[in-house]
């Protein structure tokens, strides 16, 4: 595999920054590539774990952000599981991914951010989640309202979703943990 | 044998039938799950995928209103067992993340909680020689598929969850139940849980290839223990039927679903009217204890 990089990346590299928020030290890598090799999404993501962290040994900036496996990862973690060095490359994509909202990265296709903030508007509201109105609020977003809706009225049926809304959560609690650990955001839900 | 039980979000929607079965089997067996009052949000994949101590703070509260109960804290859902273990990994193991949560949440949380997940509880708790004894009713040699997806074996130093390869708690409890547990070299692999509704399609691929091979190893339905591998693979068979112009009619159950068939538990306590694929072909081996 013969990795293309631009010789000017967008910023400064981004190793250091991921090593620090991820708590995981990247240089015991020697690609021996057992991570690509289990990652069940390598192929539709165009990439592989173990390139992106040849990617970032090479000194990739704000342009790996946007790397298609960075929201693709399905966080299942065969990848640390199988990684003869303990190298949580799992930690690495959850720390890229904190670093592609906060520098307001392209989205790609699914925008899975939005399903999260939809998620965690619901739950910062409710203190737990909420289906219904996650669904809608990312069905609303992403202008994808006609897929998949053959399934709900089945689901509502067999009481798979839930009408109304959850109660029961110490909702004092919960908002209290948004409002520090991640001020200002969500108030627009 | 006394718990705290946190039941999760989707006890409430997509994984009713987990939070029932379990519930009829734990009383069944005499295990006391008293939930957890005030329980929130663990925070699930969108925590994590945001932010590390969001991610760390909503596990912690919850495991702090356990630590007053003064018991275990028992979890249905794999994906809120993994989250609580990971946020008890994170705060006994940084004390720099310990004083962040302990910030954000307005009390300290040493990560002294213990989490297990109800079939540790009923493979190490109850055990299988109670568990046989306790049974009136057989699988009659069922062919089943125990399937563990990702979070209950991923990250296997932090959950420690059986064996990370080759887990074999499901396996056993079928066997212990007249079931045949099978062969097959779909255990671990991810159903594509993740991306179900931004990313559908591989979902339906990653999971139909899950069912290919249980269907290729001869099963006669797949048992799961997590709320997400249920759905993705229960509700996604018609998507498979479309991508691939084969039939998909495998049924798939909650382990605690056929142990409470093999208990005398009608099927309607055990939510399994709720399957979308019809467990027919599971209730027809139903039958007396031998």
């Amino acid at each position: 595999m013969t990795i293309r990089i631009n010789k000017v990346a967008k910023g400064t590299g981004l190793k250091a920054i991921v090593e620090e928020m991820s708590g995981v030290s990247l240089d015991a890598c020697y690609q021996c590539r057992k991570c690509s090799a289990g990652c069940p999404v390598a192929g539709p993501a165009k990439s592989a774990p173990s390139e992106i962290i040849r990617r970032l040994h090479l000194g990739a900036g704000d342009e790996l952000l946007e790397n298609g496996l960075v929201w693709m990862c399905l966080s299942c973690e065969t990848c640390y599981g199988r990684c003869p060095m303990q190298i949580n490359f799992a930690a690495v994509i959850d720390a890229l991914r904190s670093l592609a909202l906060a520098r307001g990265s392209k989205v790609p296709e699914g925008n899975m951010p939005l399903f999260n903030r939809m998620f965690l508007a619901n739950v910062r509201v409710f203190g737990r989640s909420y289906d219904l109105s996650m669904i809608a609020g990312y069905k609303l977003g992403s202008g994808s309202l006609m897929s998949d809706t053959g399934k709900f009225p089945t689901m509502l049926k067999k009481g798979k979703m839930a009408i109304l809304p959850p109660s029961g959560a110490d909702k004092k609690a919960v908002r209290r943990i948004f409002e520090k650990a991640v001020p200002g955001k969500g108030k627009k839900q | 044998m006394k718990y705290a039980y946190y039941p999760g979000c989707s006890s409430h929607s997509t994984a009713r039938d987990m939070h029932e079965s379990a519930i009829a089997v734990a009383h069944k067996l005499g295990i006391e799950l008293v939930e957890i009052e005030g329980w929130s949000c663990c925070g699930a994949t969108a925590a994590h995928q945001t932010d590390r101590v969001l991610a760390a703070s909503l596990p912690a509260a919850n495991m702090l209103l356990a630590k007053q109960m003064g018991l275990d804290t028992v979890v249905t859902c794999a994906a809120c067992y993994n989250r609580m273990k990971v946020t008890n990994h994170e705060v006994s193991s940084s004390t720099d993340m310990r004083a962040r949560v302990a910030d954000v949440v307005g009390q300290p949380y040493d990560g002294s909680v213990a989490v297990r997940h109800i079939v540790e509880v009923l493979l190490e708790d109850v055990g299988l020689e109670k568990l046989r004894k306790s049974l009136t009713h057989s699988l009659g040699g069922l062919k089943v598929a125990a399937y563990y997806g990702c979070l209950l074996v991923r990250p296997h130093d932090v959950t420690h969850f059986d064996d990370a390869e080759n887990p074999t708690i499901l396996d056993r409890l079928v066997d212990a139940m007249g079931g045949q547990s099978i062969d097959w070299p779909g255990k671990v692999d991810c159903c594509g849980g993740g991306l179900n509704l931004t990313r559908t399609d591989m979902v339906v691929k990653l999971s139909g290839s899950i069912i290919d091979m249980a269907v290729e190893s001869g099963a006669g339905c797949i048992t799961v223990a997590c709320p997400m591998c249920q759905a993705s693979l229960d509700l996604r068979q018609k998507d498979m039927q479309k991508q691939t112009g084969r039939r998909y009619e495998m049924p798939i159950v909650y382990i605690t679903q056929l142990l409470g068939l093999c208990l005398g538990i009608p099927p309607r306590e055990l939510g399994l009217n709720r399957l979308m694929v019809s467990p027919a072909g599971v209730l027809q081996y139903l039958g007396s204890k031998a």
